[in-house]
């Protein structure tokens, strides 16, 4: 501890509101919402990839739109509704996305698919009806290796017909 | 009362229940629930008490003498609380026997840009970093050698490695099989053509990550690899511990294809630092770390020559592979020697030469990615194939077809085929496609194109002759419980796991509870490599399941019942109270198929599976632009345990081929990697990624679990020979070099307006110092039906 308060690190309170569930937290100022979700409120549902904004395996919604964590301080964000993969489910109800990601077999190692789920959640959203062309351009932001994105593309399209 | 009783033999390709419940049906993965939640842990999530950070300080030069590290700085920093260098692990490893040429720290010679020199513990991330960048580390620069020409002549300095040669050459392979220069002579028409498949990188998408503890004199290490086993050996050797007071486990696993295959410098590093400092320490790398670390695929330099008789028959081949191997030796050899064996297992080739060389070069080293070391030569093979039948005015389609290996039959190689689907995959993906009848318009273009993959290697990575993989199944009021060290990596090996012995038991997978991957706790399974899992994890499986279910059907019978009529629970009281403790266990050991000849241990396996896909492009002859339309691929499961698996394994496979084959390239630039980001390393999106067509083909292997044989990483190998005889079909030029990006295209089309050869790719093979072939005979044309009779196999 004495080697911690040797540093000169600024550090704020926060209030966020994750998942519905406000939380305060004292945390370096300069840590991103992804270092603060994993670390700090060990949600660690939220993977990363590349750290640099360019796979988009960090995606949360803030306010209900897709946004890269990694990119993200706390700061900015103080007040807005964040959800992460750990709010997708209704208690023990997976969400229709969930449910067809898992029936469909559109998670492999799983790596991505958090942030997947979540950029598809955005665009369910605001659109139930999408073409599998508008599916890929909400997704296009969201690096997969396993998958070739085809079973991805399905488990959207079905979980869009069921919450219709 | 305790004799257990042996179960009945049975063909594998049905359940002991009868009638499959399981099997075959399109079930979710067992750990669907986990994935889809964010709950699976994999290693970078996890973060014991009081656990350190670790970062590792890394070569900035190509090739260098380390002249002397000085780390007093760094342990000045506050929060640091070890730093160590190559002098606290100064044994090496490797992956094979053959190469053990890593430290996991060097202390006395770097080798590529990232080659790890000292590593730092502390209590946050950024001070380990920080510490990293106050180790004073003073160099004597040595000439790099990037490239294979380079390997290939005296080097200006030294050599890469003390082993080897001439020069930086790693390793020299010549066979003969046949008397390949009579078959030439007799050939209407021979051929030459020169190929280069570009080195590529996995790239999955979690970065490498692992976490060690020591408690109580023992190691524990939970890592993102694909192979427990192998790590379990290497940390044995480097930190001199028997292998029993270390405990491997794998974590949730966030893709490998390949790329995890090797024990790593990190989980070497971490591992000796927890023992340091008595607490849990992690290293996550950065994804720049990713790229560097690599084991990716192979650069391939090839040259092929084939002879065929006037309609189309293979007389005679000799390919040449020269390999791009970086700096260590990896699984090197072994890649070496699949550049040349698997060409025989698609096409009846008579007589066969193979000359293959790896040079080491000063950049990361290659290793096994997804078809390892067999997609450079599918790509070369396929694309020759088709101008020869361009040259002989056969169609393409028809002069393969015409030299399909038949099921059942042993190669010039001495490679045994089983079942083989490749005649309906291809009758599948044809049809499907229209390409027969397809129609003529700008810039359009169909190609197809066929490949073989194994299902697990025949031979360990180290001799041995235990079993490849075993599993033990325990049953207790009413639970299952199925131990294998099968590493899941995303693939679903837990889900065949656990559907097998569901299948046999009578229950589902989610009734059955699942430890794998753990050193401690389960049996041995080589890991998830050379598609091997579901074959021999498969097959101990369904013998431990069969084993158990034997118990527990004459215990029931023994009450005067039927064990479908009585519920689990209280058949496996009955076979308790009749028993004890209910344990089963299963082994699965491949058949020893190999040749007689050495360098025969690779290419065998128990099993190949087939693929042939047709690919639909436009090609923009302005811009060289590739658009692909949509891909119809076939592929030969043997058996799918899982069709839903299946498909995912074979849209993946297909999906990575074309990132391969259009834009997917690991190059280097005065040492440094062009573009060690995911931004800038392009690999398709959403948006580049066609339609993608599966059919599976079941041929009903005799030796698989149910007749399963891979389905991981054959689909692969078609993808990019097909974009290429596709950009053909379109433009009428051949792009004989991967990945086929618009700049190529656009040359080519340059070339053939000027009257040059309408051709983008190299221009010749170097000079390698093949030494003179061994000389192979090729196997009796009646060894199957006396094997048959010998071994009770063929």
């Amino acid at each position: 501890m004495k080697n911690e308060l040797t540093r000169d690190v600024e550090r704020v309170v926060l209030a966020l509101d994750v998942n519905g569930e406000r939380r305060e937290l004292l945390v370096p100022v300069h840590k991103t919402l992804l270092e603060v979700l994993r670390e700090d409120m060990l949600l660690t549902g939220t993977k990363h990839g590349c750290e640099l904004g360019e796979c988009g395996t960090c995606t949360v919604l803030i306010d209900g739109k897709p946004e890269l964590s990694c990119l993200l301080l706390p700061i900015q964000i103080e007040g807005r509704a964040i959800t992460t993969v750990e709010g997708l489910a209704h208690g023990s109800d997976l969400h229709p996305l969930q449910q067809a990601f898992a029936e469909l077999g559109a998670a492999q190692c799983g790596y991505c698919t958090p942030g997947i789920l979540l950029s598809a959640r955005s665009l369910l959203d605001e659109n139930l009806r999408p073409t599998r062309d508008e599916i890929r351009e909400a997704l296009a932001g969201n690096l997969c290796r396993c998958t070739g994105y085809t079973k991805i593309l399905e488990a959207v399209e079905l979980a869009a017909s069921r919450m219709k | 009362m305790k004799a257990r009783p042996h179960p009945a033999a049975s063909p594998p390709a049905s359940p002991a229940s009868g009638e499959a419940r399981v099997i075959g049906k399109p079930l979710p993965k067992v750990d669907a629930a986990t994935k889809v939640t964010g709950r699976a842990v994999y290693a970078d999530d996890m973060l014991p008490a009081r656990t350190l950070h670790c970062r590792i300080l890394r070569s900035p030069h190509p090739h260098a003498r380390v002249l002397s590290i000085d780390t007093a700085a760094a342990k000045r920093i506050p929060g640091v609380v070890a730093v160590i260098t190559g002098a606290d692990l100064p044994v090496k490893f490797g992956i094979l026997p053959v190469t053990q040429d890593e430290r996991a720290l060097e202390h006395e010679k770097v080798r590529y840009v990232g080659d790890p020199i000292a590593a730092v513990a502390a209590t946050e991330e950024e001070i380990a970093a920080a510490a990293c960048d106050a180790i004073a580390v003073e160099y004597e620069v040595l000439e790099p050698v990037m490239s294979i020409e380079a390997a290939l002549v005296q080097p200006k300095d030294e050599r890469i490695q003390d082993y080897g040669g001439p020069n930086n050459v790693h390793k020299l392979v010549s066979l003969e099989f046949g008397d390949v220069e009579a078959a030439f002579a007799q050939a209407a028409h021979v051929r030459e053509d020169v190929f280069f498949f570009q080195g590529n990188t996995h790239l999955p998408m979690e970065q490498h990550s692992a976490v060690a503890s020591y408690v109580d004199g023992r190691v524990t290490l939970w890592s993102s690899t694909q192979v427990v086993h192998y790590v379990h050996r290497a940390l044995a050797k480097v930190l001199e511990l028997p292998m029993h007071r270390i405990r491997v486990i794998g974590a949730a696993h966030g893709g490998g294809f390949g790329g995890k295959t090797d024990p790593f410098a990190h989980e070497i590093v971490v591992a000796k630092l927890a023992m340091l400092t008595g607490r849990p320490v992690k290293c996550t790398l950065t994804r720049e770390e990713v790229f560097y670390a690599h084991r990716g695929r192979h650069p391939v330099l090839m040259w092929v020559k084939t002879g065929v008789t006037a309609d189309g028959r293979i007389a005679a081949m000799h390919f040449r592979s020269a390999l791009d191997g970086g700096a260590y030796g990896s699984y090197g050899v072994a890649s070496t020697f699949y550049t040349g064996a698997l060409q025989t297992v698609t096409y009846d080739i008579p007589a066969y030469k193979f000359e293959g060389c790896r040079v080491f070069t000063n950049k990361p080293p290659c290793g096994p990615k997804r078809g390892h070391g067999t997609p450079q030569p599918r790509f070369a093979l396929e694309l020759h194939l088709e101008k020869i039948a361009h040259d002989l005015g056969i169609d393409p389609v028809d002069l393969k077809r015409r030299n399909f290996v038949k099921p059942n039959s042993r190669t010039v190689n001495w490679l045994r085929v089983t079942s083989c689907g490749l005649e309906e995959c291809s009758e599948l993906v044809l049809k499907a496609s229209g390409y027969r009848d397809r129609q003529k318009r700008p810039g359009h273009g169909m190609g197809f194109a066929i490949s073989s993959y194994l299902s697990g290697a025949g031979t360990a990575i180290y001799w041995n002759d235990m079993p490849h993989s075993e599993v033990q199944i325990k049953v207790d009021r009413g639970g299952v419980t199925a131990y294998c060290g099968a590493m899941d990596i995303g693939q679903g090996s837990d889900s065949v796991l656990a559907a097998i012995v569901a299948e046999e038991l009578g229950l589902q997978p989610s009734d059955v509870r699942l430890v794998t991957a753990d050193t401690d706790t389960t049996p041995i399974d080589l890991g998830s490599y050379s598609s091997r899992v579901t074959f021999m994890a498969g097959n101990a499986a369904l013998e431990a399941a069969r084993k158990m279910r034997a118990m527990l059907v004459e215990a029931v019978e023994a009450a005067g019942r039927k064990y479908e009529e009585v519920p689990f629970e209280e058949a496996s009281v009955l076979a308790e109270a009749r028993f004890g403790t209910l344990t089963s266990a299963g082994s699965y050991t491949p058949p020893k198929i190999a040749g007689p000849y050495k360098g025969s241990g690779v290419g065998p396996s128990p099993a190949y599976s087939y693929s042939a896909c047709v690919v639909d492009l436009d090609a923009d002859a302005r811009t060289g632009l590739v658009h692909v339309n949509k891909v119809w691929i076939a592929h030969d499961v043997g058996r799918a345990i899982n069709p839903l698996l299946v498909e995912g394994q074979v849209e993946g496979s297909v999906y990575m081929g074309l990132g391969e084959a259009l834009m997917e390239e690991q190059v280097f630039r005065k040492g440094l990697h062009k573009w060690p980001s995911m931004l800038e390393y392009k690999s398709p999106t959403f948006l580049d990624t066609p339609e993608i067509q599966t059919f599976i083909v079941e041929t009903v292997d005799r030796e698989g679990p149910y007749g399963a044989k891979e389905a991981g990483q054959g689909p692969l190998l078609p993808v990019p020979p097909a974009v290429c005889a596709a950009v053909h079909d379109a433009l009428g030029v051949w792009i004989d070099e991967i990945p086929v990006t618009p700049e190529k295209v656009v040359e080519a089309l340059r070339r053939k307006e000027k009257g040059e050869p309408a051709r983008y790719g190299p221009p010749r093979f170097p000079d390698i110092p093949f030494p003179p072939a061994i000389k192979v005979e090729p196997p009796p044309k009646d060894l199957n039906g006396r094997l048959a009779h010998q071994e009770g196999t063929y």
